[in-house]
């Protein structure tokens, strides 16, 4: 699998991503810098990493999401390739319009930083394919506009879609029915606040994270 | 030319932070407060002739989240 992260400046889980990338697929990914305008040929998936990108001005991912590499993000996921957008790399991909909704400051204004337990709601995406439905597992949050928040009738087409793929378990931030992580109706573009490339070796305390990666990976090759 | 632009939060979303200063104000003793609601101001200075529906494709495109911002324009007179 040919994967890429994009970096903007500011993030700064894009080492993270690109490292968990490596340990699961085997290969390198490319790290495609924010002002370029296309991707490198034959990428077969997408990560948008987690960090503070332009410093969080104005609001949360919105200046990531005009920026040039976003184009090429938005046209790649047009075409059916893998999207994921972790933490910040959710913030951008709402504000660019790729996943419906916005993330707000946290309810209770204090930025969250712990493992939560969370559920997979479903477990036939292309992200979610090695978890069991209702499966509980657990991710690492680090996030202060974490609160998810769509209107009524979004909130249900999601749920009647199936396009929750994970719920926190807990009460964490505010989001609306406990929204942790939402895919687009295609079910290629997956935004979720929790951090799964945390999760990836025994040492990180866990490696939940990592059968996400190791199920796209099968997708993929599939 | 200069305008102003207004950015609130949509009725009905949730505004943890003008909940904060109203509790801080509360705190203060401050009685007779109902509601806080927190926004923002952006000042814009633009090309004299720079029509309206340009302004408003700067909040729709950038400036507001229209998913949970309302936004009003101002236009200041230029002395």
């Amino acid at each position: 699998m040919n994967s890429a992260v994009i970096v903007f400046p500011g993030s700064n889980c894009d080492r993270d991503l690109a490292v968990a990338l490596e340990q699961v697929t085997g290969r390198k990914p490319h790290m495609v810098w924010h002002r370029d305008t296309d991707l490198p040929e034959g990428i077969d998936f997408i990560g948008v990493p987690g960090g503070f990108s332009y410093g969080d001005y104005l609001r949360s991912g919105a200046m990531a999401a005009r920026s040039p590499v976003m184009r090429a993000v938005a046209d790649a996921a047009g075409r059916g390739v893998p999207v994921i957008g972790i933490c910040n790399g959710f913030q951008v991909l709402t504000e660019a319009g790729l996943l419906p909704g916005a993330l707000m400051r946290n309810a209770a204004l204090k930025f969250v930083c712990r493992e939560v337990p969370l559920r997979v709601e479903n477990s036939q995406s292309l992200f979610t394919a090695n978890y069991n439905s209702g499966e509980k597992i657990a991710f690492p949050v680090a996030h202060h506009d974490g609160n998810y928040q769509a209107d009524e009738a979004t909130l249900d087409r999601l749920e009647g879609e199936g396009r929750v793929a994970f719920r926190y378990l807990d009460e964490v931030n505010g989001s609306a029915r406990r929204i942790a992580g939402i895919l687009n109706d295609a079910g290629n573009v997956l935004g979720l606040m929790p951090h799964p490339e945390r999760v990836i070796e025994p040492a990180h305390g866990g490696t939940d994270g990592r059968r996400l990666f190791e199920g796209l990976l099968e997708t993929v090759n599939a | 030319m200069k305008a102003r632009v207004f950015i609130t939060l949509k009725n009905g979303v949730l505004d943890p932070q003008g909940k904060a200063i109203h509790h801080a104000l509360e705190g203060l003793g401050f009685g007779g407060v109902n509601d806080v609601r927190a926004g923002k101001l952006i000042e814009l200075d633009l090309a004299e002739g720079t029509s309206d529906s340009e302004i408003e494709d700067m909040c729709r495109k950038l400036l507001a989240n229209t998913v949970i911002e309302n936004f009003r324009i101002e236009r200041l007179e230029t002395a």
